[in-house]
């Protein structure tokens, strides 16, 4: 029978898609077949606008143990036998449609795409972007979904130990709810999530299906924002009792080897799950919808394998263990059902009882097209571009105190203690750095060791400069690693865009891309993992290109970590790296907020950035420095306030600014880095800048209750905690 | 001395309880189920935080129907210790071996932060190697943590000496704004009438070594140790 325009929309193929499917099938695709065509061959699933331009990633170095697409989540090495996973994920559109439950069905889905692998998740954090609070529907949004993220993790009992909030027009009717989690193991014990083994079972575990979700990866992840708001249904409702129990059971089965494989039903529900297994492990299936339990009757075939019903996993069962899985299950008072076997015929068999309602090789189905596009650069960016400071008024001194004020107030820079303070951060008992510092550190107990983690993505940067944004997302997450005393060692990403058929969205894309790759490649950091998520638009109008990086890396010895707060009155104040020139205006915070211009791209030289990281780690290691504290949004003076704020303590010390005050004072030029030492340890520091070849700068001093630099600053550091503190 | 550690589907505190008293105070820990009753070869019985039930119904109002709940009865009527910490605070209070009720937070968010306790009564069995005059810094996981009680077993508390912890500055002031939920009294943990049940919101296991902020919470365990 043809398929009607409509079918076709409902699952976001084209016309010339599902004629390619006939072409391979060699007749038409039943019902069911369509719907596990729609779902695999979306863009959520299969990534057909943008797997030729992941291919850049650069996803190997000693670490890493696994790759992007191998498994649910990279995972590399950290020595002694200890591996970490971890992933980033976007949950835009559930997000805009639902807040609470979008954001809290993130965090569900990232999570147990960590435990499926048999890691236990020890951490969360999360980057959130929102339209300005001034519109009372952002605001709605916004605390929809931290309720929603501090809702289902509190429960979970994982650490959300932090992230990044930004606030832009262009996300009005667009936010980005990006959920990253991170899991640690034993290197031996990761579980594949694979489907191999003629005869053996495949058992469904935890909820029951229902119609939530249906068409959550075709619908809603691979359309515009307009069309998204009549598809409420497509959101899922999060139940996270269900899933600690999850957690626990299938983190205890995980060491047992009863099982071959396991696989959550994430996206596209049972039908990503059972097909991905089956590709991976070279086999085919036989599945009975029948024989799944329901949340409602009368659901077709159709329904069942399309749900997107949170909380279900898909075990693949040794055959002859079936019992054992089934008490285990049973203890944590879970439901477990087996829906079917493994094949060797490479095919997905799926019956409704005595009938064959789809039979379509697993190769076919999990092998979408993909697209390439040659995009040219738009023209508009040139004019974005340059930055004509001949227009832009310079700010007279008596104004600088004011304007750190206003920058330390906006809801960009100023404490976001009003979200963290309702996540869990310390749940776990590892929690060094908790939110609020440059990353967070989390250690590896009966170890030395400690992790460092971060999110960082700048909108505004990428806009401007797709390919030199896409450099700055890498190395500043990368510096603020650092600024922990971690060495970075790999990333995962959420690519977050417009609509990719469009030209200039493409363009970005691509651009992003390899400026993260080039990134990447100098700083050492393989991409383990990512997400992408397209057709962020409402009327047309696209995002800002929005590339958020979780950054992680490995403190050997967590007594030597650093956080961004001045500690001892007397300690020394350096700039480590140039200390930056006018093209540190572009698109930076100051020149929004002052001047209401977003124009200017900034710079960065890879090779200085490294030196400097690689300093700044190298003293950490060595207990030279107090407190390091990346210089980014607000430049320079906001870091420093941001220091005094946080250790409540004065600092004064003088500006040499020989050009413009307001580069000097609030531009954001990269690589630069401000630390503290004690007086005795000031020489050494600046002998290992010196073999580093790295600028460093006398900046001050730290001490009394004053927040001085001198001729042009003089406020007292309760007043810019005061801005600060209450600027959300 | 031998902590036995209940665990309800949804606990989550079971693990950092466990990892605390074994690695770093030393003495011996396992899990208890739920549905175990058998709590003979305990030395303290230890309720600890999380979702029990994912706390769908009122906070505790499940687990006390637990199977294990009724052996805690029996073994706390024995005289013997036990702990319940944030939600297994919330479960002694469903299942009356503790007066009064934890309500959602005044302001109605969940809260995760340091709190600074003042030490009430230090001549409980819990509390025996706390100063009066040193305030324990203890963090906070909660949504449901507001102490509340009618005004006659407030004041029966507060004249046998029942309020164990208050929530106060870290100078060790009683005052409004370090009251992080709106507890009466600032009530922050409180005993039963014999002196060997303590129920309180705070974390002690997450306090007990420099690296994670603090060590207070050690003082807590070690006075229980003391007491066996």
């Amino acid at each position: 029978m043809p398929v009607s325009k409509e079918q076709l929309e409902e699952i976001a193929l084209s016309r010339k898609e599902y004629n390619l499917i006939v072409q391979k099938m060699g007749r038409e695709p039943t019902e069911v077949e369509l719907g596990l065509f729609g779902s695999l061959w979306s863009e959520h699933c299969g990534y057909k606008h943008s797997k030729a331009l992941l291919k850049l990633f650069p996803n190997k170095g000693k670490y890493v143990l696994v790759k992007p697409g191998e498994e649910n989540a990279g995972v590399i090495d950290i020595g002694d036998g200890q591996v970490v996973g971890f992933k980033m994920e976007s949950h835009n559109h559930p997000s805009y449609i639902e807040p609470y439950q979008g954001a809290a069905t993130g965090v569900g889905g990232i999570v147990r795409d960590i435990f499926t692998m048999g890691l236990r998740p020890i951490a969360l954090m999360n980057s959130l972007r929102f339209g300005p609070l001034s519109q009372p529907h952002n605001r709605y949004l916004f605390g929809g979904v931290v309720g929603g993220i501090g809702g289902y993790g509190n429960c979970l009992g994982i650490a959300d130990v932090g992230g990044e909030i930004y606030f832009d027009d262009c996300y009005t009717g667009n936010p980005l709810v990006n959920a990253f989690c991170l899991g640690t193991g034993k290197a031996g014990e990761l579980v594949k999530g694979r489907a191999s083994g003629e005869g053996n079972l495949i058992m469904l575990v935890g909820s029951d299906t229902g119609r939530d979700g249906l068409h959550g990866a075709s619908g809603l992840a691979s359309r515009t924002f307009e069309e998204v708001r009549e598809l409420r249904s497509a959101v899922q409702v999060g139940n996270p009792f269900m899933e600690k129990l999850l957690i626990e059971a299938c983190l205890e089965l995980a060491k047992t080897d009863w099982i071959v494989g396991m696989q959550d039903c994430g996206a596209a529900g049972l039908t990503s799950a059972t097909v991905e297994a089956a590709d991976k492990g070279g086999s085919g299936l036989d599945i009975d919808v029948q024989k799944v339990p329901r949340r409602e009757k009368g659901m077709t075939a159709y329904e069942v394998m399309l749900s997107e019903s949170q909380e279900r996993m898909i075990v693949i069962v040794k055959k002859g263990y079936e019992g054992k899985v089934r008490a285990l299950f049973d203890h944590w008072e879970l439901h477990s059902d087996i829906i079917g076997t493994v094949t060797s015929d490479r095919m997905v068999t799926i019956r409704d009882g005595g009938q064959v309602v789809a039979h379509a090789p697993v190769e076919t189905l999990n092998t979408p097209p993909v697209y390439r596009f040659r995009p040219k650069r738009p023209a508009w960016l040139d004019d974005l571009q340059s930055l004509n400071l001949s227009k832009i008024k310079d700010i007279p001194s008596r104004q600088a105190g004011k304007i750190l004020l206003k920058l330390l107030a906006t809801p960009n820079i100023c404490s976001k203690h009003k979200v963290y303070r309702q996540y869990d951060h310390q749940v776990g008992d590892n929690s060094v750095v908790l939110p609020g510092s440059d990353a967070a550190v989390i250690r590896i107990q009966e170890t030395p060791k400690a992790i460092s983690m971060v999110c960082d993505g700048n909108g505004r940067y990428c806009y401007v400069n797709p390919f030199l944004g896409g450099v700055i997302a890498v190395a500043e997450a990368a510096r603020n690693t650092a600024c922990s005393g971690a060495r970075p060692m790999a990333i995962t990403n959420c690519l977050n865009f417009g609509n990719p058929d469009k030209n200039d969205v493409y363009y970005q894309l691509q651009e992003c891309i390899k400026g993260m790759s080039q990134a990447c490649k100098k700083l050492k950091t393989p991409v383990i993992s990512g997400n992408v998520s397209l057709y962020n638009e409402t009327r047309g109008v696209a995002i800002f290109p929005t590339p958020v990086v979780g950054m992680v890396g490995l403190i050997k010895n967590v007594e030597h970590h650093c956080t961004s707060a001045f500690k001892n009155s007397g300690d020394i104040v350096f700039l480590l790296g140039n200390p930056g020139d006018d093209a540190g205006l572009g698109s930076s915070e100051y020149l929004e907020l002052i001047h209401s211009k977003v124009e200017g791209s900034q710079q960065i030289d890879l090779e200085t950035e490294k030196q400097v990281q690689d300093c700044v780690i190298k003293a950490i290691e060595r207990g030279l420095l107090n407190s390091a504290h990346d210089c980014s949004d607000g430049g320079l003076a906001v870091a420093l306030a941001e220091s005094c704020i946080q250790g409540g303590i004065g600092f004064s010390g003088n500006l040499n600014a020989k050009g413009r005050l307001d580069t000097a004072l609030f531009g954001e030029s990269q690589s630069r880095i401000i630390v503290s030492v004690s007086p005795g340890a000031a020489r050494r520091l600046e002998s290992l800048a010196f073999r580093f070849n790295v600028p460093v700068t006398r900046l001050g001093i730290v001490g009394g209750r004053q927040f001085s630099l001198k001729g042009h600053i003089d406020l007292p550091v309760s007043e810019l905690h005061q801005a600060w503190w209450n600027g959300l | 001395m031998k902590f036995g550690i209940v665990v309800f589907p949804g606990t989550w505190s079971d693990r950092d309880c466990y990892y605390s008293i074994s690695n770093i105070l030393g003495q011996k820990a396992a899990y208890i189920w739920h549905k175990d009753t058998d709590l003979s070869g305990f030395d303290c019985i230890v309720l600890p935080g999380g979702f029990s039930y994912g706390d769908y119904l009122r906070t505790g109002a499940i687990a006390r129907f637990s199977p294990v709940m009724e052996a805690v009865a029996d073994y706390s009527q024995k005289g013997r210790p036990v702990i319940g910490i944030c939600n297994g605070f919330q479960v002694l209070c469903e299942a009356h071996l503790l007066p009064g009720v934890l309500r959602q937070n005044d302001h109605l968010q969940y809260r995760c932060q340091w709190t600074y306790l003042k030490t009430i009564n230090t001549s409980t069995l819990f509390t025996s190697k706390c100063k009066q005059d040193r305030v324990l810094k203890i963090p906070i996981s909660h949504y449901e943590g507001r102490y509340y009680a009618d005004d006659d077993t407030l004041k029966e508390l507060e004249d046998t000496s029942r309020v164990v912890f208050r929530y106060a500055t870290p100078e060790g002031q009683v005052t409004g704004e370090a009251n992080p939920n709106g507890s009466l009294n600032s009530i922050a943990g409180i005993i039963n009438k014999q002196g060997n049940v303590l129920g309180m919101m705070p974390h002690p296991e997450r306090s007990c070594e420099d690296i994670l902020g603090s060590t207070d919470g050690n003082l807590i365990w070690e006075s229980i140790i003391a007491s066996i």
